[in-house]
């Protein structure tokens, strides 16, 4: 009996968001948008640099320097100066990013062997890009400086340094970034369908419909909550699928322990739905409700930036935030291979979460009907 | 005819004007967009996004202890840039690599001391996590620039050969490299389009929904009157909302402010002109709130976001997404927002903005007056 | 001042044809006129293209083809010089909800351009008309329904306007509201001004000066809405003092041939004929008389259409008689009371309906009906008292309680996104029906109501009729013994009501129990019994006839339901009063 009536709710559910075409393009289009947008143009790598170089040496030096800038494949454009208030011009006005000064005794002090000063000058208000483009052009100069006569008797007794990366060995952008993915969109649409659904029947006047048919709160509750999480594992395994045939990430772990813990993931994240749900009124309030949990879980997950990097007092709020957990299992399970235990370790914050957020959900939609 | 006099229309627009600034005033929806959601997100760009790595935390394997290596780890845990745990075996580390508890491990191999002193380039092993692209880069630059200054200093203390070329650095306009200085002026581009679009996309929407465009609509008002009408008073809650974004930057954040108060309203008040017109657009398109948020959300908060080089490199992006950025309005403003606050006035770029900011406004509203003539269905 | 009436054509319609989508077209071929100093009803049910009509003749919408000429002026050429001089009130009167009613006044009066120096005496004047002036503070989302529609008046007419469009202003409103909107738009008519009043319900068409009535997008009749009545003259029958019960008579006599409309109304039938004969009323028993009546604007208006439905009900035929087990009554509610904050929306509210008993419940907007309602079929928890359906407590047996209960809600509250199969599949599925029972059931709805040809559309694209139909197939699926109707047929054309009405009264005859909220006063005289709900309280419970009975008067010998209902509202205000 209790069974009719819960898959009656579910099947209702699932077409009431898959018939409408307004749904659907909910369904399918922020997913497609985010997966290309964010997998190609959302890299914190910087390439096609265009810089300016002040070279006022007229030795072989200097020369040689401009021709390795030239032919390093990180810079697009590179501009030659005539005068600091060029160098000045293009930096102010964001032409380029960075300007190498090229001292006039240059050549002079690396024939002599005497210590020789070279200037990047960078643009601090891209901080983080100037950084690596830094990064570039000192790599440049190292290489400079090992074939002048100082250099190469320097190092002779150098210590080198092996780096090795372990899990993405090319560092490949998007190895990091698509797993990230798997976890957000299931966030995103996990979200927005659970917490526009009462909402839209309490607009639509088909709550109370809903409400004087012989179905108990609770059924109601895992009826809208069975279905965003089916639509859910569905987002997820299509991006699964193109993480592995279209960009080409490696598998190294258990797909089964991912699903197992996508499953608390999804509790957690329609419970919190449910919980924007219950307490608005109108789908306006649902979506801006929806939005106002999302962009912050967004930005203090790790997805952006590690929590590590965060303020102490502020790293305690990340805790509370589901995508936080799974971010680790979906990274693990793709690049690394993690254990079963560090998966359960993760999996048990989302549980609690969800159980929380599931009974709020249920106490706060009880109240609602006095 | 007198209803079309210079005097009417003024009154109409006056009228229009005080309507829309009550409801602004009084609907609990414009206060949650215009100053809850834009302390939030300059909140969490202050405080809680920060491309700034410090004290990442690393493994250093000593597979050898001699005073030359103990040196050396010594220079490590004197970076500013690490929190190193040190152990002699690196098993004890790898499963914390996996698990993310530490980004990285450097191996100081057994023989390094001997092999040091007998010139055969010892290898220093830099094991960093892949899986955060950034953070490995991070860790293997510092590694390797705290590998070279303890050679640097070590060479100058048994005064050898001096380094061949040094480099000088100069981050003009942050030279402490805060992120929070560059992150805070663009979140502010972004609360800007919230408050320009997504606000005003709402607003007019729910009109048509409410049905009170159709009664406007059969009153002498024109078209033009009542766009304009409509998104004056959300042009100056867009102003409004930026001047609180950037007391609160000034002076809770401290970020510098080297530019002058007037650049700084020239181009928002620029910038909000497309913003309302996307929002106008959107609304007289949908005509409906549900699909007015989505829209607003995916054609304007998003690109403000992603396409707009706030966070990602606008150069780094394949082409054809660089193709898209150049109607993204954020994108012209927050590079001047950054100059404004950090660098001062630089009137030519300011200028260069801004026409192009006027010109993909013009546009939008050009269409936005298209389909809101006085015509339903 | 002795201004004559003006009766000069505001509006010249020549073969307005307007389409949206593929669809038929949402007017065909329109053509007719609207005078100045007199009421024009745009009359028809919902989804008739009353609404694009309005629209058209302010110069919003364009027609397809023929053209819509306004105070002289071609929509299509000069709109703006229309607007200028028109007063429109949509049908959600225009008004802005979170500005006060004087804020609304300032903004209407600036846009319409009325000078600085005559605001003051306008706004005094129309505060008085409108009766609002203690309220020109209140935003205008806190005035009730009668009160948003009277300020939408008042913005509608700043500046006097020579032609006044109202698009359904009597909706939600209740009767008392009406009859003084309606008396204000007269005042106006006799300064020459033309208004033309959109509206769905039958008994306001018969008090305008004109009609144009529609139906489908169809021009039906265009004139004065007597000599339409006329056309039933002599063919409608009043039939009283009949034994047996009313609904089985009503039934036998719809299936007479000649008998092509007949209604209940309280103790006695009203039916109209094909024919002027006499018509044959064996049915009604021996003790039974049968005496002309006057005829009415609907009476008419289903004549035109082609008559009602015959008296069968299959769903009823295809339902088990439910056996009356005891005398308990199906329906309880004993002090029923409900407080939000130190506002009692329903105050000791207490009646018990038995089995087989259709019960209305009346009253103003705001009342207290539907908080009563809501309380009964268990969408609001009563702050005292208690409620039971078919003998289970709401508090305590809900879910019991639900599966015996049918609910239809007042606007078509099914899934719109759900085509009519999925819709009947859900609610079959909700109240547990499964297997070979479910199919035999959804099956049976889909004969009875014929859907067939529309099951796979989504059903908020659905005509109006067929959403109802819906509705009640929804409602009735699990064959409940209570079903309790919110407004059911507000809106719906006269045939489909009937239709309704029919499946409803076999339904009570097997023994269905129902408890109904109505602003029709015709679907009140279906019901056996009417409590009238006024300020939360019930001022008066009786069978139609008897509430009739007891405000007749010298003046009015033979009060209808509506008048019964003013009358009755008025002397309990009078009754407060005094206490007071």
């Amino acid at each position: 009996m209790w069974w009719t009536r819960l898959r009656a709710l579910i099947v209702k559910e699932l077409l009431a968001v898959l018939r409408d075409p307004k749904g659907r393009a909910i369904l399918i289009g922020p997913p497609i948008l985010q997966l290309l947008v964010f997998s190609y143009a959302a890299t914190l790598e910087v390439r096609n640099v265009d810089v300016m170089i002040l070279n006022r040496d007229s030795g072989h030096w200097g020369q040689e320097l401009v021709e390795r800038i030239e032919g390093s494949p990180t810079f697009r454009r590179i501009d030659i100066a005539a005068n600091p208030d060029q160098v000045r011009q293009a930096i102010d006005n964001q032409a380029v990013i960075a300007a190498v000064e090229i001292s006039p005794d240059f050549s002079r002090h690396i024939e002599a062997g005497t210590a020789v000063d070279l200037q990047f000058i960078l643009d601090g208000r891209r901080s983080n890009a100037s950084q690596i483009v830094s990064g570039y052009l000192t790599q440049i100069a190292a290489g400079l400086a090992a074939e002048t006569p100082a250099g190469k008797r320097a190092t002779a007794r150098a210590v080198s340094t092996i780096p090795r990366n372990w899990f993405n060995p090319n560092l490949t952008y998007q190895w990091f970034m698509v797993p990230n993915l798997i976890a957000s969109i299931a966030l995103l649409i996990g979200l927005i369908v659970t917490a526009l659904s009462i909402a839209r029947e309490r607009e639509l006047g088909t709550f109370d419909q809903l409400m004087v048919s012989p179905l108990r709160v609770h059924e109601i509750l895992i009826g809208k909550l069975i279905p965003p999480m089916m639509i859910g594992l569905f987002h997820i395994t299509a991006y699964i699928l193109a993480a592995i045939f279209l960009f080409e990430l490696p598998l190294r772990g258990s797909l089964f322990m991912l699903y197992g813990s996508s499953l608390f993931y999804l509790a957690s994240v329609v419970g919190i739905g449910l919980f924007i749900s219950a307490l608005s009124m109108t789908q306006q309030q649902a979506i801006l409700g929806a939005f106002l949990f999302m962009v912050p879980a967004m930005l203090l997950s790790g997805f952006a930036t590690p929590i590590e990097n965060m303020p102490d007092w502020l790293q305690p709020v990340t805790l509370i935030n589901p995508l936080r957990y799974f971010l680790i299992v979906v990274k693990g399970v793709f690049l690394k291979d993690i254990s079963l235990a560090e998966v359960i370790d993760q999996t048990i914050p989302l549980c609690l979460i969800a159980m929380v957020t599931l009974s709020a959900a249920a106490w706060l939609f009880r109240r609602r009907l006095e | 005819m007198s209803t079309s006099s210079i005097s009417g229309r003024m009154r109409r627009f006056a009228a229009l004007v005080r309507k829309e600034s009550y409801q602004a005033m009084r609907d609990p929806s414009t206060t949650l967009i215009t100053f809850v959601l834009p302390l939030i997100l300059l909140f969490l760009f202050g405080y809680g996004v920060s491309l700034d790595v410090t004290r990442t935390r690393v493994g250093l394997v000593m597979e050898e202890t001699t005073p030359l290596t103990q040196a050396l780890a010594a220079s490590f845990q004197a970076s500013r840039y690490f929190s190193v745990t040190t152990r002699q075996d690196r098993r004890f580390f790898e499963e914390d690599l996996v698990n993310g508890r530490i980004r990285g491990i450097l191996v100081i191999p057994a023989h390094f001391t001997t092999d040091y002193a007998a010139g055969r380039r010892p290898q220093i092993q830099i094991i960093v996590d892949g899986s955060e692209p950034n953070t490995a880069n991070f860790v293997q630059n510092y590694a390797q620039g705290t590998v070279a200054n303890w050679e640097r200093q070590r060479q100058t203390l048994i005064a050898e050969e001096p380094s061949a070329i040094t480099v000088e650095q100069r981050f003009w306009f942050n030279p402490e490299l805060t992120s929070r200085y560059f992150l805070v002026p663009g979140s502010i581009a972004i609360v800007m389009t919230l408050v320009g679009t997504l606000l005003t996309s709402l607003v007019v929407a729910r009109e048509w929904e409410r049905g009170t465009m159709e009664a406007m609509m059969a009153t002498p008002v024109t078209a033009i009157e009542l766009l304009i009408g409509k998104i004056f008073p959300y042009f100056v809650l867009g102003l409004a909302a930026m001047t609180l974004c950037v007391l609160l930057a000034v002076f809770l954040f401290g970020v510098p402010f080297r530019g002058s108060i007037l650049a700084l309203y020239a181009l928002s008040a620029t910038f909000l002109i497309p913003a309302l017109g996307q929002g106008l657009l959107i609304s007289a398109v949908t005509k409906n709130q549900f699909l007015a948020s989505q829209l607003a959300l995916i054609s304007a908060f998003l690109p403000a976001f992603l396409l707009s080089g706030f966070l990602f490199e606008i150069n780094s992006m394949p082409t054809v997404i660089q193709w898209v950025t150049y109607i993204v309005p954020a994108r012209y403003l927050i590079p001047s927002l950054q100059t404004v606050f950090l660098a001062g006035d630089i009137w030519l770029m300011f200028l260069h903005s801004m026409a192009v900011m006027l010109l993909i406004g013009g546009v939008f509203f050009v269409l936005a007056a298209r389909s809101t003539r006085k015509r339903i269905g | 001042m002795t201004s004559i009436p003006d009766k000069t054509e505001l509006v010249r319609l020549s073969g307005v044809t307007k389409r949206f989508g593929g669809r038929s077209p949402a007017l065909d071929a329109i053509s007719g006129s609207i005078l100045g100093g007199e009421i024009t009803g745009l009359v028809g049910p919902d989804g008739a293209g009353k609404t694009t009509m309005i629209r058209l003749m302010t110069g919003l919408m364009l027609p397809d083809s023929g053209t819509v000429e306004v105070l002289g002026f071609d929509t299509a050429q000069n709109p703006a010089a229309i607007q200028a001089s028109i007063g429109y009130m949509p049908q959600r009167f225009g008004l802005y909800e979170d500005l006060s009613v004087q804020e609304n006044l300032n903004l209407y009066a600036d846009l319409r351009g009325l000078p600085k120096n005559e605001r003051t005496a306008t706004f005094d004047e129309l505060l008085t008309f409108t009766d609002l002036k203690r309220f020109s503070d209140r935003l205008a989302g806190k005035l009730s329904g009668g009160m948003k529609q009277k300020l939408g008046l008042a913005c509608a007419l700043l500046k006097k306007p020579r032609l006044l469009l109202l698009d359904e202003p009597g909706v939600g409103v209740d009767p008392i509201s009406r009859r003084e909107l309606w008396k204000m738009v007269e005042n106006l008519t006799r300064e020459g001004i033309g208004v033309v009043w959109s509206t769905a319900y039958l008994d306001e068409a018969e008090a305008c000066n004109a009609v144009l009535l529609l139906n489908q997008g169809k021009l039906l009749f265009s004139g004065k809405p007597s000599e339409l009545t006329a056309r039933a003259e002599g063919r409608v029958f009043k039939v009283s003092g009949m034994s047996g019960r009313k609904r089985q008579v009503l039934a036998k006599l719809l299936d007479q041939e000649d008998v092509i409309d007949g209604a209940i109304q309280g103790e006695a039938i009203r039916i109209v004929t094909g024919n002027s004969a006499l018509p044959d009323i064996l049915p009604a028993g021996d003790g039974a008389a049968v005496v002309p009546a006057p005829p009415r604007f609907e009476d008419a208006f289903v004549d035109l259409l082609g008559g009602g439905p015959g008296g069968r009900s299959k769903l009823a035929e295809a339902q088990q008689t439910l056996p009356a087990k005891d005398d308990r009554p199906v329906i309880e509610a004993k002090g029923l009371t409900k407080a939000f904050g130190d506002f009692t929306a329903a105050d000791d509210i207490t009646f018990a309906i038995r089995r087989g008993e259709i019960f209305g419940l009346l009253g103003p907007n705001g009342a207290g009906k539907s908080t009563t309602f809501k309380m009964l079929c268990g969408l609001l928890k009563p702050t005292a008292g208690e409620g039971r359906v078919a003998g289970f407590d709401l508090r305590r047996d809900a879910a019991s309680a639900r599966n015996q209960l049918g609910y239809m809600a007042q606007k078509f509250s099914l899934y719109g996104d759900l085509s009519i199969g999925q819709n009947l599949d859900f609610f079959a599925g909700v109240y547990g029906l499964s297997g070979q029972r479910k199919r035999a059931r959804v099956a049976l709805m889909n004969e009875i109501f014929d859907f067939g040809r529309h099951a796979g559309q989504s059903s908020k694209d659905l005509p109006l009729g067929l959403k109802q139909r819906l509705a009640l197939a929804c409602a009735v699926m699990h064959e409940p013994q209570a079903l309790f109707l919110d407004e059911p047929t507000s809106g719906v054309d006269p045939i489909t009501r009937r239709e309704f009405w029919t499946h409803i009264n076999a339904l009570v005859e097997k023994g269905v129990t129902v408890l109904v909220t109505t602003h029709f006063m015709e679907e009140a005289e279906y019901c056996d019994r009417i409590s009238l709900i006024y300020r939360g309280r019930s001022i008066a419970l009786g069978s139609p006839d008897a509430l009739k009975a007891s405000v007749v008067s010298k003046d009015n010998p033979d009060p209808t339901m509506e008048d019964a209902f003013i009358a009755l509202v008025e002397r309990s205000e009078t009754g407060a009063k005094e206490a007071a």
